[in-house]
This record gives C-alpha cells, sequence and structure tokens, in this order.
C-alpha cells in the first residue's frame, strides 16, 4: 500500500475512533450537549475523508454503502490483515 | 445488519514473525476472557436489558469487541506467516499446525477450543451486568500480562490500544449497571 494511502487510512482510523469512543459515551450520557457536538463534528470530517479516500482508493464498505467503479474495485484491494 | 469496513480499528505494524507471542495472543482470540467471547457475550445479553441504553450500550461494545477480534487475528496472522513448521515446534505449535496449519483458529493460548460456555446471558440485567464487568477486568489483566510478554514495539503499542479499550467499557458498564439499579428501585418505590 503506497505512503499516501496508509496516511488518509490513518486519519480514518483517528477520526473514526473520536466517534466510536464517543458513541459509547453518549450511550450512557444522552443528554450532554458538547460531546453530541463533538460526535457530529467528527462524524462530518469522517464522511468527508472517505468519500475522498474511496474515490482514490476503492469502497471502505459494500453492501449499498458505497459505490464502485469498474471492475468491481472490492476485490482488488488488499485486506487489512495483508496491509 | 452489520455493515464490514474494509480497516482495522487500531493499525497493527508487524515486524517480524513470532511464534511465541502469537500462541500467547490466542489467549485474546479463542480464550475464555477473549474478544471473541466478549463480543458474543453482549450482543446476546443485549435482547434481554430492560432500557434503551443499555440495550444500545452491549450493542455498540459488542460490536467495538468483533473489532479487537479482527486486530487480535491479524496479529496471529502476522506473527505466524511464513514460519517453517520446526520453529512452531518449538514454540509448542506443533499440534496446532497438525490441525490448523497457519490457519487463525479460535482456540486459547493451551489450545483450548472456544466455547459458548465461557459467556452467560441470564435475563437478570444486574448479574449479566456484573458479569460484562468482570470481564472487562479479566481482559485487562490478561492485555497486562501480554504487554509483559511482548518484544516488537508494534504489538506492544496495539497491545496498549486493546488494554486502554477494556478500562473504558468497564467504566460504561458501571454507569449502565447504575441506571439499571436506579430504574429498579425507582419501579420497586412506586
Ligand atoms: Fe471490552
Amino acid at each position: 500500500m503506497d505512503p499516501q494511502q496508509l496516511q488518509m487510512l490513518s486519519e480514518i482510523q483517528q477520526l473514526e475512533f473520536v466517534a466510536v469512543e464517543l458513541t459509547l459515551y453518549l450511550d450512557t450520557h444522552p443528554d450532554e450537549q458538547e460531546p453530541l457536538n463533538e460526535y457530529n463534528k467528527a462524524t462530518g470530517q469522517l464522511n468527508q475523508l472517505k468519500v475522498q479516500y474511496e474515490s482514490l482508493y476503492g469502497p471502505l464498505a459494500v453492501y449499498g454503502l458505497s459505490p464502485s467503479k469498474y471492475p468491481w474495485q472490492w476485490v482488488e484491494q488488499p485486506w487489512p490483515w495483508d496491509i | 445488519m452489520w455493515i464490514y469496513e474494509r480497516k482495522l480499528e487500531y493499525p497493527i505494524c508487524v515486524t517480524q514473525p513470532d511464534v511465541r507471542m502469537a500462541r500467547y495472543l490466542m489467549a485474546q482470540y479463542g480464550g475464555p476472557d477473549s474478544e471473541l467471547s466478549a463480543g458474543v457475550r453482549y450482543l446476546t445479553q443485549r435482547y434481554t436489558m430492560p432500557t434503551n441504553k443499555t440495550k444500545g450500550l452491549l450493542n455498540d461494545i459488542g460490536t467495538e469487541e468483533l473489532a479487537h477480534w479482527e486486530m487480535i487475528g491479524t496479529m496471529i496472522y502476522k506473527l505466524l506467516k511464513g514460519v517453517p513448521v520446526e520453529q512452531l515446534e518449538q514454540a509448542n505449535l506443533g499440534s496446532h499446525f497438525t490441525e490448523h496449519d497457519h490457519a487463525v483458529y479460535p482456540a486459547d493460548a493451551n489450545g483450548v477450543p472456544w466455547t459458548a460456555a465461557y459467556v452467560q446471558a441470564t435475563g437478570d440485567p444486574v448479574t449479566d451486568l456484573h458479569e460484562d464487568m468482570a470481564a472487562e477486568q479479566k481482559a485487562r489483566t490478561t492485555y497486562e500480562h501480554l504487554i509483559r510478554l511482548s518484544v516488537d514495539p508494534g504489538i506492544k503499542d496495539a497491545l496498549r490500544f486493546l488494554r486502554e479499550r477494556e478500562v473504558v467499557h468497564f467504566q460504561r458498564f458501571g454507569e449502565a449497571l447504575n441506571e439499571v439499579q436506579e430504574e429498579l428501585t425507582r419501579k420497586k418505590v412506586f
């Protein structure tokens, strides 16, 4: 995997981690405004970055979440355990 | 429904194979306090939780555990990759090779296969949440042992991340338990 792709993937991992952590926090603190704002901010940035990543390197998720160029890109890229 | 995302929750950098460490890591892939047990436990218990909050929490932590299970599987796969059978035998993985070759299999560090008997779902939310909190502590302790046993900085780093997640999960389960107990006493009083 080229360094630029790895760098972008790492940014996605970091942003999504923020979203995961805030999801669990909000599950037990649903009335707190500040973490909710943080969650929405991270989600917006994450989705933007994912669209950008996917247009360059193919879908991060299938089942209808992201479109694919021809030929079916899902089976072209390496799997996470092979990176 | 679950959607698979083509990435690990946290990157795993392995510099070289290490059969010994691969074997120890199986504790968290298919042992009693493994990520597999955690995932199955929470995703099974969630149905009979009494509040929407606790259902959500078990759903979401259970889902994160599956991502951790993938991280451990990735570590084991990378640490065993291309290792000749003689080296597997020297690290007590000759019997693993006999049954599984270089495959990643849900058994513990001693080769005992995973079983659903490692998890409970009693239908009593107070009991189940106590089990969950204990499970997070047991996993944290196991990670501390694994961190002491590991030499590869990439493995150590990923294990520290996973240890920290157990601490956070324990905290969230504690909050859920408080909520459930308050709910139960409120119902008894009025
Ligand atoms: Fe956990």
